[in-house]
């Protein structure tokens, strides 16, 4: 199987050719090969661990949400008019934000940024490792897939292709975006080199004329998109706009995909991700707006707010979505934390999006409501929202070898 | 000596004399021999070392470390008393220039790393202690770098104790990947403890991993595997990192007037990642009522002051005593601790653990896809044997796909198995071995801090991607032109060497 994906890898590298072209001239390719001037791009983010939607997006019109959870629960936007701060932020009379994302509330306002709610991966299972498995793969249920959803998603190359087209920040590649289409993982724009040009030529020569061909394929790749970078490293950064990203690796990753957009180096895809959502014990503090998930949220709101600000116009090309593998018990554990649950939230941010909603159907959090009697139950599937973003935003219209087995319902989200 | 004859020794690790280099350079790291209890009075938290000027803990008994701490208590003092002054730096120099004069400030100060380290080893023992704590933290470093191992270890205690726990652990954990000709045993230990993974910057895990590593997962690493899942099973590093301390059954006692937000009750945590992750597997045909049942068993298990180093203690008051059924066996009512041993001895036993256990060995040291022939031999050994893991490696070490042609060569190194093989490749002398372990973090495997209880993969996809190799040649780079801090390198290999696609297959 491995080798298989190797050679549709490599036939893939093969087709468009490996650049020797100069730098500026591959620079040029890519602003003006496309028929339309710029590219349409996807950013996804991945919070693993599975965050708890039902106090990320509070259902404060439930009363069973607060019955369910007398100690970590979100107060309602209306009480106590002295704590507002430590209220949900009202969003449509029914949802509300954890007050951590109050930088996100004004892009809801202007319709910039949408909710799904009560949506998921239809598979039962409450693993990390598999459930997210799944959301990556794009294919619930079913393990043998060997690539993932974001690589499969990329649209048919017209033209020369980008070695960056598809970036994954990181130490290592996101199964999202792992598979036949050329993909990298990047750490940190300036550290994407090898530090000794001499040596680079020679590590260069060492890999592409390597009999192993996973790593003449990772070779491959990884100078190609080395040489495409050389020059986004030499301009230092700055967010426009003033925009503040947060310091860690969710503020990190984000920032640096504001720069690989406004560079024009023909990225399409980026995924990013980041951990700690697994809160068993002691999810909030004292306070709503303290303690373990507070602060998540607050790193989760800044970074897309300063995201949104720094790519100013640019982002009428940019949708951004986020997902978590699964949500947690709709009760309160022992420990004034939450188990493994079902389904969740997601975010969709963007100049094309519909935002300013909060979409999906609320199955209602009463007990014969709830999945297995204990969790939020699913009514949207993550592929509808992926689905519509794939085919709608991206244009790509081949969505049954993105999600094979699966007919996604646009929501009309874009 | 002949192969077969070598790995029969790497299966009895007991018989192989330890190198003496890596005993003599395991010395200094004091942290890796002591108890938990030993680990947070010795190296406290700042907390911890209000905790004693409070009188609410002891100090160390140890007159050394006791002085040590007080030197810390009394710094700790003096910057709160200059919080307000507008150059932090100026409190520092005031002390140097009471401590010393003022030739030996300037040599202190003048040329590099190596001419200062005599000018302070001139100083007075007495003063030495007192000097390393006034100093700027640039010279401080510029020290640490040419410093012996005692002087280093008190500058890194001047830095902050704590560090240095985790720190050992990284240092040890090199160490022994480079120069231990127990070369079996400590690949197993890295493989079980990645099986059994605790993160070691949540909470108090922070000085529970030391002891767990060593008194929980090396002793048994060759044993019967149902002695190390229970030896997991009470650790405390392990009820902690997955909650379970804190899982109490319905008649538990509740904190009293402290209202609803100390309430406490089951948690699902350790019962769902025994059956996924410790021994079932995730398709080990377990459901959520199992899951929810072995928590219930599981109650009770607690520690007993688990910010102080604690050990594991059974509480029947925090027992949930109803009657569970796991995986159709009935529990009855009534019952304790046993319980939660009888969860062990149901799960150890299973033939779905047999088979998850010899997969993810085989995964190993085989082949990211292991051929399912092997599988199963290695999976009938263990029902067998009783989970005899020496016996369930040596059906492996026997096979003939352990020796195919299509098995060697297959694997991509991991981050710690490319360091510690260039290390050795160049013969790298290592004096301290921290600034390598940052290196495995850059190559994607920050050792002891994989946050998620899956531990990193066993397959070589996960190294396979672009950012990874280029960390690799940039490292191989480094580390041949002895830029790498704490490794001194005699070799003629060259970086390119190093970072070469054939070196990094194993």
């Amino acid at each position: 199987m491995t080798t298989r994906r190797i050679f549709l890898r490599n036939s893939a590298l093969a087709m468009v050719g490996v650049g020797s072209a100069p730098l500026w001239l591959e620079r040029a390719l890519y602003a003006t090969d496309a028929p339309s001037p710029r590219k349409k791009i996807l950013v996804a983010i991945f919070q693993r661990g599975a965050a708890d939607g039902l106090n990320v997006v509070v259902p404060h019109g439930e009363k069973a949400y607060y019955d369910l959870r007398p100690t970590i629960s979100v107060p309602r936007p209306s009480a106590g008019s002295g704590k507002r701060e430590d209220a949900a932020i009202d969003l449509d009379g029914f949802f509300g934000f954890h007050p951590s994302l109050a930088p996100l509330k004004p892009l809801f306002d202007q319709r910039h940024l949408a909710i799904v709610d009560a949506v998921g991966s239809p598979d039962p299972t409450r693993s990390h490792f598999d459930a997210q498995d799944y959301m990556e793969s794009g294919t619930p249920g079913i393990k043998a897939t060997h690539d993932g959803w974001m690589n499969r998603a990329l649209p048919k190359p017209a033209g020369k292709v980008s070695p960056v087209r598809a970036v994954s920040l990181g130490p290592t590649l996101a199964r999202s975006m792992a598979g036949p289409n050329p993909a990298i993982a990047l750490q940190s724009i300036a550290g994407f080199q090898v530090r000794n040009p001499e040596a680079a030529k020679q590590f260069r020569d060492m890999y592409l004329g390597s009999k192993d061909p996973l790593m003449r394929a990772a070779g491959q790749e990884t100078f190609e998109a080395v040489s495409m970078l050389e020059s986004v490293q030499s301009q230092p950064y700055s967010p426009a706009a003033g925009a503040q990203y947060p310091r860690g690796r969710l503020g990190d990753s984000l920032r640096q995909i504001a720069q690989l957009i406004k560079s024009d180096v023909g990225m399409e895809m980026a995924f990013a991700d980041v951990g700690g959502w697994d809160h068993h014990v002691n999810e909030l503090g004292q306070k709503a707006s303290e303690g373990q998930l507070a602060v998540l949220l607050r790193d989760y709101g800044q970074a897309l707010s300063a995201f949104w600000q720094d790519m100013g116009d640019r982002m009428s090309d940019v949708v951004l979505v986020t997902m978590s593998e699964f949500g947690r018990t709709a009760h309160e554990n022992g420990n004034r934390g939450t188990d493994h649950g079902h389904a969740n939230c997601m975010f969709v941010m963007g100049g094309p999006v519909k935002g300013g909603k909060v979409y999906g159907r609320w199955p209602g959090l009463e007990k014969e409501q709830l999945y297995e009697g204990r969790d939020l139950a699913l009514t949207t599937d993550f592929r509808d929202v992926l689905g519509e973003l794939v085919s709608h935003h991206l244009g790509n219209p081949t969505l049954k070898s993105v999600f094979p087995g699966y007919n996604p319902k646009p929501l009309g989200l874009v | 000596m002949g192969l077969k004859k070598w790995i029969d020794l790497q299966l009895h690790p007991g018989r192989i004399p330890e190198n003496p280099v890596l005993t003599a350079k395991l010395k200094t790291l004091d942290t890796l021999a002591m108890s938990s209890t030993d680990l947070v009075r010795n190296y406290p938290t700042p907390q911890m070392v209000r905790q004693m000027v409070a009188g609410q803990v002891p100090f160390p008994s140890d007159p050394g470390r006791r002085m040590l701490i007080e030197k810390l208590v009394a710094k700790a003092e003096r910057k709160q008393g200059q919080a307000d002054q507008p150059n932090p730096d100026a409190p520092a120099a005031q002390e140097l220039s009471i401590l010393l004069t003022r030739e030996q400030i300037r040599a202190l100060r003048t040329g590099t790393p190596q001419q200062r380290l005599p000018a302070f080893q001139e100083l007075p023992a007495d003063k030495q202690d007192d000097v390393i704590g006034a100093l700027p933290a640039g010279v401080r470093q510029g020290l640490f770098q040419v410093a012996p191992p005692e002087l280093r270890r008190k500058i890194e205690m001047a830095n902050g104790p704590q560090q240095l726990v985790a720190r050992d652990l990284m240092e040890g954990k090199l160490l022994r990947a480079i120069y231990s000709d127990r070369q079996l045993d400590e690949v197993l230990a890295d493989f079980w403890f990645n099986h059994f993974n605790i993160y070691l910057d949540k909470g108090a895990d922070h000085y529970l991993v030391t002891e767990y590593e060593r008194e929980v997962i090396r002793p048994h690493v060759l044993g019967k595997f149902r002695d190390l899942l229970e030896a997991t099973a009470k650790s405390p590093a392990m009820l902690f990192y997955l909650d379970n301390w804190q899982s109490v059954g319905p008649d538990a006692p509740q904190p009293r007037g402290q209202g609803n937000k100390a309430r406490r009750g089951l948690n699902e945590n350790y019962g769902r990642e025994l059956l996924e992750l410790h021994t079932l597997g995730v398709d080990g045909g377990y459901t959520q009522k199992d899951v929810t049942e072995v928590a219930r068993c599981f109650t009770g298990w607690t520690i007993n002051q688990p910010q102080r180093g604690g050990a594991f203690q059974f509480n029947p008051r925090l027992h949930d005593k109803g009657e569970k059924v796991v995986l159709g066996t009935i529990i009855p009512a009534g019952g304790g601790m046993e319980d939660g041993e009888k969860v062990l001895d149901i799960v150890a036993r299973h033939p779905a653990t047999a088979h998850f256990i010899s997969t993810r060995l085989a995964q190993r040291f085989v082949a990211d896809d292991p051929p399912a022939a092997l599988v199963n031999r290695m999976a009938q050994t263990f029902l067998k044997t009783d989970g005899d893991l020496r016996e369930v490696m040596k059906t492996m070490l026997d096979s003939k796909e352990f020796w195919s042609v299509g098995a060697y060569r297959s694997k991509m190194k991991s981050p710690l198995e490319m360091v510690a093989s260039a290390v050795r490749a160049v013969n790298g002398d290592v004096d301290f071995a921290f600034a390598l372990a940052n290196q495995v973090a850059q190559l994607g495997q920050p050792l002891y801090r994989k946050q998620e209880p899956t531990g990193y993969s066993n397959s070589s996809q996960e190294w396979m991607n672009s950012a990874g190799l280029l960390a690799r040649m940039n490292f191989a780079l480094q580390l041949a032109n002895g830029k790498v801090p704490g490794v001194k390198v005699e070799t003629e290999e060259s970086g390119t060497t190093l970072g070469s696609p054939e070196f990094q297959k194993r």
